[in-house]
């Protein structure tokens, strides 16, 4: 029997469960379906990085709507999601560097987004005492943090359910079709009939978009993180460098987040991934260079999230360009985490007032073809 | 001295020196493979014959006759062709079958045909109140120096638990001359029954008699308490005093040191991170690789021999490891497999040493109560999370292992979950009225043992080492 809610949202990762919640907030009752769990793959295993620095200009609106709903995650969600804002700082290891990051905070500043801030040599010692002294300065970022994924992307799922969402995990969404004006989707033995069916399966969602004819130019990846025993603490902020592929990150707890973009091998209909330990020596080499406090640290630990990447690297967010009450949320390219608050909300008003105030134009999946509804 | 692997390449890797390693080692090289065996202790032996080639205990009544059996298998694997590094640790391995090994503080990666995993077996948690008090330890530990130092306890010593380990430990301390104030058998009765109908096969095996003298051996000597059905151990900072109950009478005794076993389960981490498929085995209770009878697992090439594909014992180690080297064999060379035993043979020795098994599996099933602890008990060392954080964390969501992580820390420490895996498993089994199955275990990850980062970043690079910046 076909079981009717309002929407169907595919995929329960951050984004999903982000927008299932938002529906729930707007009186509608969605079903989110997940073939794992909630937070499996890139949401729940991501750097956990909160983060509006060195964005893309096009998604900046976006973050910056995440941004104020991170700030008060714990009224939404009633958990705080080990978010925490010590800011994040870009570094420029040298002047050329610097002046790529002074070029680039005075576009954002002729675009109105004052949300990154050029900082000399002294700031950059004074927010990141342990980076080295031949560093000139940087970028920093404020307001961003970092919060714990897996929590996270938990709170968003156990938050929607209690709003009314029914989740159903463990089993793929299969039979995507759209009949009678209704999107219809079966999960297992149950069948589900909504007017809106919300794409957002991350690494699974190309497939979905190019089985409903609207194929997007994505690939499968899974940026490889690792994380280290307990060392006395010794930096606050979130580091990233302008020049070299790292990420960093010390928690409260000692351990130490090491990442920045080398990418796994994806097998993603194993669920599997085969990490790369050359390209992650890399990172342990600019660590150990940088970092001198890092180097007696062991490696505990390392894996990769499986995720899918666009070709412009940037997400493919909003209405179907082919299809009524189709909407896709995926593609987020490695940087998706702290869009998903905003993200869900935003989808949500879609969905629901048929439009937004926050700019996401440039996100539209009509970008890769030309509109035929 | 250390040495880095000889090749890049090699047709077979063996990780794991002991029973099954040294006789997989030696049946590949015999065969002309290029072999390489890896393993991470500074001698061959493994456990069962740790320090064989060193051990200061030379009065060979002392140690027993199975011990020394590991000297003739160390022989063979010497006067092969086989290249044997120790003191290096296995870190990493994928299904493409690339390896990479720590030695010596500095990594070295090689590529296989074939691998057999040789890693053994762990000691199965033991989670009591009070188990990660100093004073407390393993009984595995307390062999280890037993065997390596031929270190036994002076002070007020308790053992407790159960399974043929236990009495194998206590009666070589007493040979050593070491002290053991008692014995607490937590074995359940109702296992006596259990096992009986498996009785006819034990009786014939081997185990049998040797294990009936040592009981003996031990009893003579030192107060043994059965039917223990609560434990703990107390102190402040430092273990005080053991409690237990025994016959519906609790006693609390003064203990310097309480040695803790109830059995040994297959080590399963660099298999399980290898990708490799392990369902939970409701007899030995514990997760043990789906393969076939020539040890093959779900990953193309690589093959488990010894008690890491399912707790078998030493003899059926030996047996299974020249299985897993002669299917290697096999595939790569098939004509020099008429060199070695017919696989035949080797199947009918294998029956023969694992009979009697499924008796000792049966008797020592621990209990309960001695494997999914409750209230303030520790479950996860590492993280100290306790029984009730669990519980609490299942009460608000969480459905398994992984799930955990978004709500604590468990398994997500040093020992990734080698010490509270198990007791994870189960106890949310439990809580959730589902299978050990259904609830699974922690993915584990690569490296299987922390490297430095030192060590890791003086890994040579790679040449996409300077390519565009790619933000996470």
């Amino acid at each position: 029997m076909t079981k009717n809610v309002d929407a169907i949202v595919v995929g329960g990762g951050i984004h999903g469960c982000s927008t299932a919640l938002h529906l729930c907030l707007a009186g509608l009752k969605p079903v989110l379906i997940e073939k794992d769990y909630a937070g499996r793959h890139a949401s729940g295993v991501n750097a956990g990085g909160v983060r509006q620095l060195a964005r893309h200009i096009p998604e900046i609106p976006l973050s910056i709507r995440s941004m104020g709903i991170w700030e008060k995650i714990t009224d939404l969600l009633d958990d705080d999601c080990s978010f925490e804002s010590y800011g994040q700082v870009l570094v420029a290891e040298n002047e050329e560097e610097l002046a790529v990051c002074r070029a680039r905070v005075a576009e954002l500043n002729a675009l109105g987004f004052t949300h990154e801030e050029l900082i000399d040599a002294a700031e950059l010692r004074r927010l990141v005492p342990a980076v080295a002294d031949t560093c000139p300065g940087g970028v920093v970022s404020r307001r961003d943090g970092a919060a714990n994924p897996a929590q996270a992307t938990t709170a968003f799922r156990r938050k929607a359910e209690q709003l009314g969402a029914t989740v159903r995990e463990g089993i793929a969404a299969t039979n995507i079709r759209h009949t009678d004006g209704l999107w219809h989707v079966d999960f297992g033995a149950e069948s589900f009939a909504a007017p809106v069916l919300v794409n957002a399966a991350g690494a699974w969602a190309g497939t979905i978009a190019a089985a409903l004819g609207e194929p997007v130019p994505v690939e499968t990846v899974a940026p490889m993180l690792m994380i280290t025993s307990r060392v006395p603490h010794f930096i606050d902020p979130v580091v990233i460098l302008r020049g070299r592929k790292l990420s960093f990150k010390q928690f409260k707890n000692g351990t130490v987040l090491i990442g920045g973009g080398h990418l796994a091998t994806p097998y993603r209909d194993r669920n599997e991934t085969v990490l790369d330990w050359k390209s992650l020596a890399t990172s342990a080499r600019t660590v150990f260079e940088l970092f001198p406090v890092m180097r007696s640290a062991t490696i505990v630990r390392a894996w990769a999230g499986i995720e899918a990447k666009t070709k412009d690297d940037l997400p493919v967010f909003g209405p179907s360009s082919r299809h009524k009450g189709l909407y896709h949320q995926f593609g987020f390219s490695l940087h998706g985490f702290q869009l998903g608050p905003g993200a869900g909300a935003v989808m949500a008003e879609l969905i629901v007032n048929g439009g937004t105030q926050t700019r996401i134009g440039d996100l539209g999946i009509d970008r890769f073809h030309p509109s035929t509804l | 001295m250390t040495v880095a692997p000889k090749r890049e390449d090699y047709d077979v890797v063996v990780i794991g020196a002991g029973p099954a390693g040294l006789a997989a080692a030696a049946t590949s090289a015999e065969a002309g493979l290029s072999t390489l065996l890896l393993d991470e202790n500074i001698g061959p032996g493994g456990q069962v014959f740790r320090a064989i080639s060193s051990t200061p205990v030379t009065d060979r009544n002392q140690l027993g006759a199975d011990y020394w059996v590991g000297a003739d298998l160390v022989q063979t694997l010497r006067a092969s062709n086989a290249e044997v590094i120790h003191r290096a640790t296995v870190w990493s391995l994928d299904r493409n079958l690339e390896i990479a090994v720590s030695i010596g503080g500095a990594s070295a990666f090689v590529k296989a045909k074939r691998v057999i995993l040789a890693t053994g077996a762990l000691e199965r948690p033991f989670p009591i109140p009070g188990w990660t008090l100093p004073g407390v330890m393993t009984a595995g530990a307390a062999q280890t120096m037993l065997k390596s130092s031929a270190l036994v306890p002076d002070g007020r010593t308790v053992i407790a638990g159960q399974g043929p380990l236990l009495w194998l430990l206590a009666a070589q301390i007493l040979r050593l001359g070491g002290r053991i104030d008692r014995i607490l058998d937590t074995t359940e009765r109702g296992n006596y029954f259990a096992a009986l109908p498996h009785a006819f096969a034990f009786l014939t095996s081997p185990y049998f008699a040797k294990g009936l003298s040592m009981m003996r051996e031990v009893k003579a000597k030192v107060q043994v308490v059965s039917g223990v059905i609560e434990l703990s151990a107390s102190g402040d900072g430092q273990l005080a005093s053991v409690s237990y109950v025994a016959g519906g009478k609790r006693e609390t005794i003064p203990a310097d040191l309480l040695l803790l076993h109830q059995g040994v389960v297959p080590n399963v981490n660099l298999a399980m991170a290898a990708g490799i498929e392990h369902r939970w085995d409701d007899l030995q209770l514990c997760w043990s690789p789906v393969l076939d009878a020539s040890g093959t697992s779900s990953v193309a090439g690589i093959a488990i021999a010894g008690d890491g594909a399912g707790i078998g014992g030493a003899n059926a180690a030996v047996v299974r490891g020249r299985i897993a080297a002669r299917a290697a064999v096999e595939a790569l060379a098939p004509a020099a497999a008429t060199r070695l035993a017919p696989m035949a043979t080797l199947r009918a020795d294998l029956a023969k040493a694992e009979r009697g098994r499924v008796f000792l599996d049966t008797l020592f099933r621990p209990a309960p109560q001695f494997r999914i602890p409750a209230g303030d008990t520790i479950v996860c060392r590492c993280e100290e999370v306790t029984a009730k954080d669990i519980l609490d964390a299942v009460a608000i969501g969480a459905t398994g292992p992984n799930q955990l992580k978004a709500y604590r820390r468990t398994g997500m420490g040093p020992c990734q979950g080698r010490l509270c895996g198990l007791t994870v498993t189960e106890l949310m089994a439990q809580a959730r009225g589902k299978s050990p199955q259904e609830i699974g275990y922690y993915r584990l990850r690569a490296p299987v043992k922390p490297i430095t980062l030192a060590e890791l970043a003086a890994v040579p690079k790679s040449e996409d080492d300077i390519k565009a910046v790619v933000r996470g």
